[in-house]
Order: structure tokens, then sequence, then C-alpha cells
């Protein structure tokens, strides 16, 4: 055995004591673009942090809610870090499911988050996850078609001025649609949009004593209008679309206008996706007058579970990839227009950002206009813009879902929709205990 | 002719693995009826406790129940139908002496080949699709409307995608049967005057009955479980028009995490499995005893 031998065999038995001394923290997180980025950015952290190993895994939305929920619920215990929406953080901080992330370090700006977000994920004065990005929804268009109709689109429209903009712009021979929106059957589906379109209604789901109000007339103009919308201006199958559905139909130009998150901004204004991207342009989701717009709230956000033995390490690494440093670090490899948007307002402030992404300045104010604790017109007893946070949601919310689909299809008509939606809610809420 | 010592050393060898299986299939079931009369939901561990048969109340009293079981026996009766007539069909046309034979049979049996989610999306986004689908196309081509097909007809079209990929079964059961038909029986027959219809109705399908009977027992147990082409296509929509019994149990399960109502759901497809089996076998299990 020669000496060089000797010494490779004493620095891999150090490099192994080494490794094992090191924790490991096993990170769920959600399969989209900007979680994928931050996962081939691991070895930044881990160079920073030599003691911390990092295992991901990555799953499909509703498989990642089902596992985590599973997880936390029977204490498993197998995540140290979980990728959360704001719908999960308040009911699972009051659960004590969660650790309030009070050890973020001396650098991390809280207050640099924006209000809006932080506000959604804060339970009694605590910040129980920490927001990786941030979005809301708005209207993007095509600049070109709206000429076209002899229209301008104002930056703040009405419903009626998109509806009748959609009517003019659709051309079924050519295959434009005036309008797409969301009709796939889900609380975070049809329903994150028909909820905050019906905010904007001044309908809400609940009335102070948790009775349910499809009932109203308010959800009555919203689902018509809706159907009716649709009917004249949407594209066939809509009651199969869903986000990705939508995206693809508005990146190959068959939409004069698409109503869905912001972060889809940056997709539809590439040119290596979206054969329309130098005819895209942004305005405020749509009001009726009633002094709420019909645009959402929503943050995937890292949080860590009570069970975890390793939440020192744990929250280093929320810290890490949640913090300013990690947004310049991003600009750094992949430009600024790459990086997780609507979490800090220094972003929204630096110039370089606001060159790279156009739709910088709407996404903030789309943002700033919606809030959690206020999301319609009348008062409500949950918290949420697109969602109610309760336990119950999202059976109900899919349930209903369903309903308001096959309204969409014309297998059922709205009234029919409505009372089925107002009978199942019903009963969930007097099975939940809310009403007697 | 066995002995009683080599049937009880049979017996005692078998015994483990028996054992096991039984284990195997008690345990989920008692665990799950367990479950089935439990309030539990992960995300409300606040409300749980006994509920005696509240699950089974609520699962029943749940609009989409009735439909779910309708939609479960129509998928199955309808998947069995377009399958054996279209399977009988098949392997007639592949028994002939036709020109590359070989690989004519290997592209019917393809499909059986292709995952359940597979086949679905390749259905949903590049035949079915009511823009990009070939439908679409042929239909835009002929100068009609695009039928938007998992909106209008969404149970037709799960029926479709599930009967496509069972199709290769039955034909490749039923071609084997076919092929260990006796031709001079055949002959035989058709020096004695019998047409064609005749020579099929006497001889060909009496001889085909035992696979046919063997097609409809294995395709029973797995059409009452289609479950991911319904995922992945319509995800039970619109409004419960393609909802079946495992779907409706997932979506409570895992979307709505009501483990209790998810149980007595399983609870009640056991039950039904058990009936169709009962029926199955009556009508048409006999066969196998011959």
């Amino acid at each position: 055995m020669t000496l060089k031998t000797i010494l490779l065999g004493a620095c891999s038995a150090l490099a192994l004591a080494g490794m094992a001394s090191a924790e490991t923290l096993t990170i769920a997180t959600v399969n989209n673009g900007d979680m994928i980025r931050m996962q081939g950015l691991t070895s930044e952290f881990t160079a920073a942090n030599p003691d911390i190993q990092v295992e991901w895994v990555t799953l499909e939305e509703n498989v990642l809610r089902e596992r985590v929920t599973t997880d936390i619920a029977t204490k498993g215990g197998q995540y140290d870090v979980m990728t959360i929406g704001t719908y999960e953080v308040p009911i699972w901080a009051k659960q004590n499911w969660l650790l309030p992330l009070d050890n973020l370090g001396a650098d991390y700006d809280a207050a640099d988050i924006i209000p809006a977000i932080s506000g959604g994920l804060t339970v009694d004065g605590k910040l129980y996850a920490a927001p990786f990005y941030g979005e809301s929804s708005f209207i993007m268009y095509r600049k070109d078609l709206m000429e076209k109709a002899g229209l301008t689109m104002p930056d703040a429209p009405t419903w009626d001025f998109v509806a009748d903009a959609a009517r003019k712009m659709t051309d079924r021979a050519t295959g434009v649609n005036g309008i797409c929106l969301r009709g796939k059957a889900g609380w975070g589906e049809n329903m994150a949009f028909l909820t905050a379109m019906s905010n904007s209604f001044g309908a809400r789901w609940f009335d102070e004593n948790w009775k349910p109000q499809f009932d109203q007339p308010e959800w009555k103009n919203t689902l018509d209008f809706y159907v009716n919308l649709m009917k004249d201006a949407g594209p066939v199958g809509a009651s199969s679309n869903g986000f990705n559905e939508n995206l693809a139909l508005f990146q190959q130009g068959k939409c004069g206008m698409w109503i869905d998150a912001t972060v889809a901004a940056s997709f539809v204004s590439n040119p290596k996706d979206s054969t329309v991207a130098d005819k895209v342009s942004y305005a405020l989701a749509p009001d009726t007058g009633l002094g709420k717009r019909g645009n959402w709230l929503w943050a995937w956000s890292l949080a860590v579970p009570a069970g975890t033995q390793k939440a020192e390490a744990a929250q280093k690494f929320v810290s890490w990839a949640t913090s300013k440093a990690y947004l310049e670090l991003v600009a750094s490899k992949e430009g600024w227009a790459n990086v997780p948007p609507g979490t800090r307002s220094s972003l929204y402030a630096n110039p370089e950002y606001q060159k790279a992404a156009p739709f910088a300045k709407m996404t903030l104010d789309s943002i700033n206009a919606a809030d959690p604790t206020k999301p319609t017109v009348k008062p409500v007893p949950y918290v949420g813009v697109q969602f109610v946070a309760i336990p119950e949601f999202q059976g109900l919310g899919t349930t209903v879902g369903q309903l308001f689909s096959a309204a969409l299809a014309g297998q059922m008509s709205v009234d029919d929709a409505l009372k089925q939606a107002q009978d199942a809610s019903t009963a969930t809420m007097t099975e939940g205990g809310y009403i007697k | 002719m066995a002995t009683r010592q080599t049937q009880t050393l049979a017996r005692l060898m078998m015994a483990p693995s028996v054992v096991l299986l039984f284990i195997w299939m008690i345990v989920p079931l008692i665990v799950t009826l367990w479950f089935s009369f439990q309030q539990y939901n992960p995300l409300n561990p606040m409300r749980d406790g006994f509920v005696g048969f509240a699950n089974y109340a609520l699962f029943y009293s749940n609009p989409a129940f009735l439909s779910s079981i309708i939609n479960t026996l129509l998928i199955v009766g309808s998947v069995l139908l377009i399958t054996v007539i279209g399977g009988i069909l098949l392997s007639l046309l592949l028994d002939q002496p036709i020109f590359g034979q070989g690989i004519v049979r290997i592209l019917v049996i393809s499909p059986f080949f292709v995952m359940p989610p597979v086949a679905a999306l390749v259905w949903k986004n590049m035949i079915m699709h009511p823009s990009y689908g070939v439908f679409a196309d042929i239909a835009r081509f002929l100068g009609v409307q695009p039928v938007d097909w998992f909106a209008q007809y969404p149970l037709f079209s799960v029926i479709i995608i599930v009967a496509w990929q069972w199709l290769p079964f039955a034909t490749l059961i039923l071609l084997t049967a076919l092929q260990s038909l006796d031709r001079e029986q055949m002959e035989a027959a058709e020096m004695d005057g019998a047409n064609f219809l005749a020579r099929f109705w006497h001889l060909t399908l009496p001889h085909m009955s035992r696979a046919i009977t063997v097609v409809i027992l294995i395709q029973t147990i797995f059409l009452l479980a289609v479950y991911a082409e319904i995922l992945v296509t319509t995800n039970g929509g619109p409004g419960y028009a393609s909802t079946n019994l495992p779907f409706l149990v997932y979506q409570k399960a895992s979307l709505e995490f009501k483990i209790g109502q998810a149980s007595a759901g399983g609870i009640i497809a056991v039950i039904l499995a058990n009936i169709v089996a009962f029926f199955a076998m009556r009508a048409v299990g006999k066969n196998l005893d011959r």
C-alpha cells in the first residue's frame, strides 16, 4: 500500500465521519418552475452550511397536498420543511402543527415581505410560513385583437367592458376565443377563479353566522354572467380547462383575454414558449363598481412542521430560500425576469427587475388590491380571498366546483347548480358543527 | 390417485401461503371497516370518534352516490359488450390467413401494453380534444362543429377509452380459443351444407363459450375498479356525469380527507363487487364447470 492510498483512505474516512454528523433535511415541494430552480441551487446552500444535507421530495400539487397533509396530521415526521399555500397556513397554525418562524436570522428582512402576503401567513402576530413566491390574478390580453375590435383596455376595467370586448374579439372561424377562463372542477381550479369573481359581484360563501349564501341573487348574477360569457366567447371544452390548458391556449393565440395567476405573465411573454409574446399586455382584474376586484391572493410558502427534530437547520433553509439574497442569487444566474415574484417589496422597487419584467407593477398592484381578511363587499367570518380557510373547504369547494363545471358544460342549469351548492354547503356546515 | 397422507401433506405445505393470503386481505378489510365507523378527517382532528353508521348514511345521501353506482355498472356493462362482441369479430378476422398476419396481430394487441393513464392522456389530448384532437380536425374538415367529448358525452368517452384498452385482451383470449377449434369438424359441417352463419352459431360460438366466460369474469373484476382513465380525462365531471364508485371513494379520501366516509364507500364497493361477482358466476360461471 503506497502512502498515497493510505492518505486517500484516511481522507475518505474523515469525509464519511463528517457526513455522519451532518443533518439531512427532507424538503417536500411542488413541481413548479420556481421550485425546480431552487432545487438546482441547493449546492449553494449546502456549501454555505456544510453540516446540513438536503433531500428533495418534488410532487405534483394535488399529490403534494395529500402527502404533507397526511404526514402532518398523523405526525408522521417524514418532512422537515413543507411547501404549503396560504390556505393551509392559518388552519395548521391553529392546530399547533407548525413552528413559528422566529429564528430566521438577524439579516432576514421580514418587514420587507409584502403586507398582503405576510398577512395571510401570520396567525396571532407570528409568522408561520415564509413566502417563496406570491401571486394574485389579473387580465392578460392581446393588444392586437383589442385594437382590431376598436377598443382600448383601461388599466382597471369593469366586467361589462371585459364581456363586451370578449364578444367582439371572438372569431370562431379563425379559432380565436374572446376570453379563456377556468372551468375545470376543483377548489384550487375553477373555484379559485369563481370565488374571486364572485367577490367583485358582492357575493360571499357564508354570512357572519356561517349560513351558505348560494341562494342569494349575487351568486346567481355571478354564475349567469360567467356561463353566458363563456357560451358566447369562451373556447370549446372550457369545462375541462384549468390553468395549464388555458396557458397553452393563450400561448397559441387562441384567447383574446385570459384572467388568471400573475405568475403566468412570465410564461405568456416569453418568446420561447409563446407565439403571442410581443402582443400581450396586462390590466387589473375586473370589478362591478362595488369596491372589490375579482382577483385572488396566493403564496406558495415554506413552513416547518412542529414534529421535526431538525427545527434549527430547517429554519436556516427556509431563511435562505426566501431571503433577499436568494433573489439576487437567481438574478445573477438566470436573470431578473426569473426570480420568484410577489413576496418582497424591495424587488418591486428594483429598477433592474422593473426593466426585465414589464408586468411587475400590475402584479404588485393586483397583490395589494386583495385583502384576505376582508375579501368581499359584505362582512364574512372567514379568512381567504379565493378560498375559505376552514378544513371543510377542500371538500366543499371541490363539490361546488363540480356543480359549477356542470353548469358551464350545459349539463345542469345555473339555478339547479346553485340550489345543489346551497344544499351541499348546508349539509357540510351542519356536519362540521358550524350551524345547528 | 392421491392417498390420504399425500393430501394431508399437500394441505400442510399450502397452509403458510393460504394464511399469508388471508392476512393480506383480511387486515386491510378490517382496518377499512373500523375506519368506516369513525369520524376521521386528518385536517380537523378535533372532531373524531365513533359515529355508528353515520358515514354510511352520509355516503348514501351524497348526491353523487346514486350516479356513481349507475356509472360503475354502465362502464362494466358497456365495456363488456363492446369488448366481447368486438373481440369475437376481431378474432374471427385475425384467424383468416391474411398477408402480414403477425404484424396485424401485434398492432391489434398493442393497446393492452399502454399504461392506462398514458392511454387516457393520448385520447384526451391527441384524439378527443375539441381544439387539437384528431376528431376535431375531422369535424372541421367536414365543415361541422367539433364535438366537446368530455363535456358533452363524458361517460361515453370514458367507456370508449376503457374499451379500447380491453379489446386486445378479449381478442387475444378468444383468438386462442378459436385456434383450438377442430378444422375437420368445420369441413364436415361445410360439406353437409351448413352456411357460414350456421357454422358460427352452432360450432364456433359454443366452442368459444368458455373463453368468453373467462373474458367476462376477469374483465368484470378490473372494470369495477376503473379509475385512472376518469382521473386523467374528466375528473369525474362535469358534475357527477362520469363519477364511478372508485373515483368517488378517491375523491372522499384524497381530495376531501373524509377518511371515514371514504372507508364506508370502500366497504360499499366491496359489497357491490361481491354482488356483481355472484351474479356473474351464476350466469356465466357454470360454463367453467364443464
